[in-house]
This record gives structure tokens, sequence and C-alpha cells, in this order.
């Protein structure tokens, strides 16, 4: 599914070259569920953000599909971002005053192959359990519920791969366990999960972690005792403040 | 995205700070009105004053006393230099075929007295062809005649409005008023013309036998102009030509100079006309200054949302959205705001006008050219201020909008 050869992204900064990434080669294959971890700095959410068609490598070969996506102009990427994947944010990245429903039929407004369809923006809400909060607005939702909205907006039309940015770095434990959950059905359903963490916990709901540091690949490995997020859940007690 | 969902999403951006979106679009509205406002009075101005000219009489030409110099330009005679005589009447009666009759005419204003009031007002002596040639007529009483005339009888025929200003409900008919110590007998009351405003009223006036006037009144033995009125429109220049032949002994020295001249209303309406259509073309050029002052207001605001929402730029692109996208979205949010300014301006125009109808008694003007002209340059402005922030919002690269803080 996906085949990076030797990626390389390099910011100027004034005088200074800064290496994010210095040769990232790596396979992910359809259906896989991975985590990419490692320390603040190591390149991690720019090779996120290159992979989520984002932003463009400095150099090296980005297969997607079978499609090199590395030369691609900004309204192909535009193209793919719209179909192939859905993107979840650190920050969520709701725009503000408008409710649920709205914000998940934003893909579809950009979709040439589909209908702004109501209907499929709140079966998708209705998929993160957020069937009764279609109306509500950014500032009237928990920070859990806003993800699950921003996951609706990343399934509702149907890409193959869900990308996440740390997807729970903003949430409480409760709500992080959650969402983990909703990215274990999504993987289950067939769906290829990457995410980026840099909490151990949240990582070990993936099959296999890959370890960035210093814009290089530091370790590549199965995971062997994945938590069940919803297994999880039943041990963390409910708090007040997530019920609305 | 088709075109609906942009407008869609145009009216969301400006629903969500609508006094923003107000003052954006004041420019806009002050300065369609005023284009609608300015082509309203213009052109109400310009009907009045044709009115007015058609009351003066149909087929009618004027002479006046003066020479006439170069291209167009007219020099009107003063006191000193006129130059028409009664007996010049006379002979355009009998030596033009063209001409149907000859209304001669002096003037000067007096303090009319009748018992313990009195008004100023002007005084005109004119012969009984003037209430043909003018296209006045007497609403009750008589009119003076050609016999009156030779008699030099101080008789006279007061219009409505001064006869409502000395007499009151009086019936004025019969009544003596004093006109410069000297008695009058007021035989008839002129019919209404109605004031066409601008240039006095007509209605306001005193008519006494021309003779009367100029040997007992006024001591002149020149008259100040004589209306003509062809036999039809289109003997008028044949009219003309007469005129000069008869006047080429007496009126024209030995350099080819005529001490007259000879208008006739076609060369008024015309004048008219132009003095308007400049008028018109200062005001508009105000109205347009406004109109882009509103448009670089819409630039400004547009460029702020920009900056402001360049987080749901980024957001917009994430999810699939193309340069071309974000451009037109900005781009009808421009267009929207110019033309909801346009659409605003043009009712506050309507009314403006409407209530400068109301209160000047004109005609009320609203021409479909300068609504549909003022909303086709609202949308002008729109789209040409929009243009440069909604291209600064879809260059954009997707992550660096995200990142935007």
């Amino acid at each position: 599914m996906i085949t990076v050869k030797d990626i390389r992204k390099t910011y100027q900064m004034g005088d200074f070259a800064v290496f994010a990434l210095r040769g990232i080669n790596l396979r992910i294959a359809a259906g896989e569920f991975v985590a990419i971890m490692g320390p603040s700095g190591s390149g991690k959410s720019t090779f996120m953000h290159i992979l989520g068609c984002l932003d463009r490598p400095t150099s090296g070969s980005y297969l997607l599909d079978g499609t090199e996506v590395a030369g691609m102009s900004k309204d192909e990427l535009a193209y793919v971002r719209n179909q192939k994947i859905g993107f979840v944010f650190q920050g969520f990245n709701l725009i503000p005053r408008r409710p649920a429903f709205r914000q998940v039929m934003l893909p579809m407004m950009y979709n040439p192959h589909s209908e702004n369809s109501e209907a499929r923006a709140i079966a998708a809400l209705g998929r993160v359990g957020l069937e009764d909060r279609i109306h509500h607005k950014p500032n009237e939702l928990s920070g859990g519920q806003q993800q699950r909205v921003a996951i609706a907006r990343a399934l509702v039309n149907d890409p193959p791969i869900i990308m996440g940015d740390e997807p729970t770095g903003n949430l409480d434990t409760r709500s992080s366990e959650e969402i983990m959950g909703i990215f274990q059905d999504l993987h289950n359903e067939g769906k290829t999960v990457i995410i980026v963490t840099h909490e151990e916990d949240i990582a070990h709901h993936a099959q296999r972690i890959i370890r960035f540091k210093d814009g290089h690949v530091i370790s590549d490995s199965m995971v062997e005792n994945r938590v069940d997020a919803h297994q999880a859940l039943k041990n963390i007690p409910l708090e007040n403040e997530e019920e609305i | 995205m088709n075109l609906w969902e942009s407008v869609g999403v145009a009216f969301e951006g400006i629903a969500s700070n609508k006094v923003r979106a107000f003052l954006t679009m004041l420019g806009v509205i002050i300065g369609v009105g005023a284009v609608i406002v300015i082509f309203a009075i213009t052109q109400g101005a310009r009907q009045q004053t044709l009115k007015q000219i058609q009351m003066m009489g149909s087929n009618v030409l004027f002479i006046m006393s003066g020479q006439q110099r170069g291209g167009g330009g007219v020099q009107l005679g003063s006191g000193s230099s006129q130059s028409l005589t009664l007996e010049d009447c006379d002979l355009i009666a009998k030596n033009c075929p063209s001409v149907l009759n000859v209304a001669p005419q002096v003037q000067q204003n007096y303090q009319i007295k009748y018992t313990n009031k009195n008004t100023n007002t002007s005084v005109t002596g004119v012969t009984p062809e003037f209430l043909d040639v003018r296209n006045y007529s007497v609403a009750r009483g008589d009119f003076f005649t050609d016999s009156d005339l030779k008699m030099r009888k101080t008789v006279a025929a007061i219009g409505p409005t001064t006869a409502a200003n000395l007499f009151g409900d009086i019936d004025p008919v019969g009544k003596e008023i004093s006109i410069r110590g000297i008695q009058f007998t007021i035989i008839g009351l002129m019919t209404e013309k109605g004031s066409a405003g601008g240039f006095g009223d007509p209605d306001d006036a005193i008519y006494v036998p021309i003779t009367t006037a100029m040997r007992r009144l006024m001591g002149v033995t020149k008259v100040r102009q004589i209306s003509v009125q062809a036999a039809s429109l289109d003997v008028m220049n044949q009219a003309i030509s007469e005129i000069d032949t008869v006047f080429a002994k007496d009126h024209v020295d030995a350099n080819g100079n005529k001490n007259y001249t000879i208008r006739n209303q076609a060369d008024i309406i015309a004048a008219v006309g132009k003095q308007n259509d400049t008028l018109t073309m200062l005001l508009a050029s105000t109205a347009i200054v406004s109109l882009l002052v509103g448009g670089i207001g819409i630039m400004n605001i547009m460029l702020v949302s920009v900056t402001e929402r360049t987080r749901e730029i980024g957001i917009r692109m994430a999810v699939g959205a193309r340069g071309i996208d974000i451009l037109l979205q900005f781009l009808v949010e421009a267009l929207v705001l110019s033309l909801m300014g346009g659409m605003i301006g043009v009712l506050v125009g309507a009314g403006v006008s409407w209530l400068f109808a109301f209160f000047s008694g004109w005609a009320l003007q609203l021409e479909p050219i300068s609504i549909i002209m003022s909303f086709g340059f609202a949308a002008f402005v729109g789209l040409v201020f929009g243009v440069w922030p909604a291209f600064k919002a879809a260059a954009l690269d997707p992550i660096d909008a995200l990142r935007y803080e």
C-alpha cells in the first residue's frame, strides 16, 4: 500500500539547513495498524505530514497504491487527500461555530464522485457514537467528542487509510482509550491505520511500532502485548465531565 | 464544490461576523445609493426644465436684442443696446408668411399696491397675441384687446399667484391696483400655469397692454423680446430666414453684424441638456470615487478574513479542497458582500430619491440604467478587490495554513 524510499526533508532556517528526515525507507501493507514513535524533533510528525500528502518531501519516492505521490501537483495531492486518506489531528482542527454534521460534510463538498449528503454525514457520526450530537458546535463538545467528530470527518469519503497525528495528545486517559477503540474498530473493518504518538500505552494499541530518532528509523517491530481499547475502557471509571 | 455551495459558504462567512460585514458593505451602499440619487435628481431637473420650456408655447422663436458672436456664443443685449421696436413686429407680421403670430413684450419689476397690501412682481407689457403664442389663457374676465392697446388703457390681467398675494380669496376682477402710482383696473384673472420650479413662478405676474407699459410705465421705445409663433414646426427655419430678410435693412450694420438674436426652443433645450450632462458627469464621478473607496474597504476586510481564517483554509485543504476551491470561496464571498451592499444601496438610493421627489414636487425619475449600472459596478468592485485576497488564500500550502496561529 505504502512504499517510501529514501525520503528526505530539509528546512532552510536562515543560514542553517535543518535535516528533519535523513532518508526514510519503509513499507506499510494494506490493513496494517502502525504506530510511529519518537521524541520531539525526531521527524515523526514531518514524516506523517508527508504520508498524509499535506507536505512534500525534499527528495525521495513515495508510492501510494502504486502511484508516485512525491512529484504530484498541489491539486493532485488535494485529490489524494480527499479520496484515499482520512487525517486526524492532535488539535482536532474543526471549523469554529459549525454544527458537527456540517463539519463532517466538508470532505464531501470537495469530493467530485459523491453528492453532498447529510445522511452520510450523520451515518459517519453514528459510527463514532455521536448520533445524538449532530447539531452540536465544537465549543459545545468535550475534547473526546470533538476528536470523534474529526474521525467521522476523516471517514465520510470512505478512504482506505486513516492517519492520526498525535490523535490522543490533547485528551485524558478515558477519551484517549475511546479514540483508540474507534481506531481499532476501523482497523478490524479493514482500514489501514497509521498514528503518530509519543506515548507507549497508546502505541501499544497498534500491531507494529516504528521508532524515529533524529530523522532516521531506529527500530521497526511488531507489538507483542497489544492493548484492547474496549477491554481497557472497562477498567477506567467514568468521569463526570465527560458526560455533558 | 459547485457554485451554490460556494455561495452558501460565503453567506456563512458573512453571517459569522455581521457587524463587520455591514461596515464593509457601507462603502458600496453609499456609492450605489449616491449614483442612483444623483441620476434621479439630474434626470428630474432635466424633465422639469423641458416641461417649462414646453410651457413657453409651441413652435415659438424668440428674437432678442444683442449680437450673435462666433460659433454659437450668445451675447444678450443690455438695456442700452436694445434695438427691437413695435414697428419690427408689424414688419414681421406683414412680410413673413411662415409666421402665425407676433408677440412683443417688455418687462419690469414693480411694487404693486392694493389698498394697504403690496407685493413686488413682474409687470409684463404684451399684446393680445401673447395668449396664443405663449399658451396662456384667461380664467375669469377678459384679456385686453387691440383697441385697449391703441388707447393705451390702464387695464391689467393678473396671474393667480399675484392675485392670491394681493386679494386673498376676494375676486380680483374689477378691482383697482396701483403700479408706480398709476391706477390700473383688473379685467382678467389668468389661468394657472403651474410652477415648474427653478425659473420662478409663471403665475406671479401682471400683464398690461404693451403700449401702456412702454409709454406710461417704463418710458421706453424699444421692446425687450419678440416671441414669434411659426405656422408649424416644419417651417420654423423658414420663418427664421424670413425674419432675417425683413431685418436685413434696419438691423444689420455695414460689417454684416446683426444686432439681434433669434433663438428657438430646440437651441434652448440643447443648451439645458448639455449643462445637465456636465452636472451628471461631475456628480457621477464623485459617486464612482466612493464606490472605489467601498471596494478598497472590501479588499481590506477580505485580506483580514484570509489571515484570520488561515487555519480554516488549512482544514479545508487537508480534506481535499484545491486552490481553485479556496479561490472561489473567497471570491464569491467578496462578490456576495458587494452585491448585498449594491442591493441595499439600490433600496437606499430609491428611498432617498422618493423622498426627494416627494419634497420637491418633481416627478420621481428612477432610471433602470442607473440601477443596472451601479449594481454592475458594485459587482465589478467586489470581483476586482476580491481577487487579490482570494489568490493569497489559494496559494497557501496546507501544512503552513494548518500550522498558522
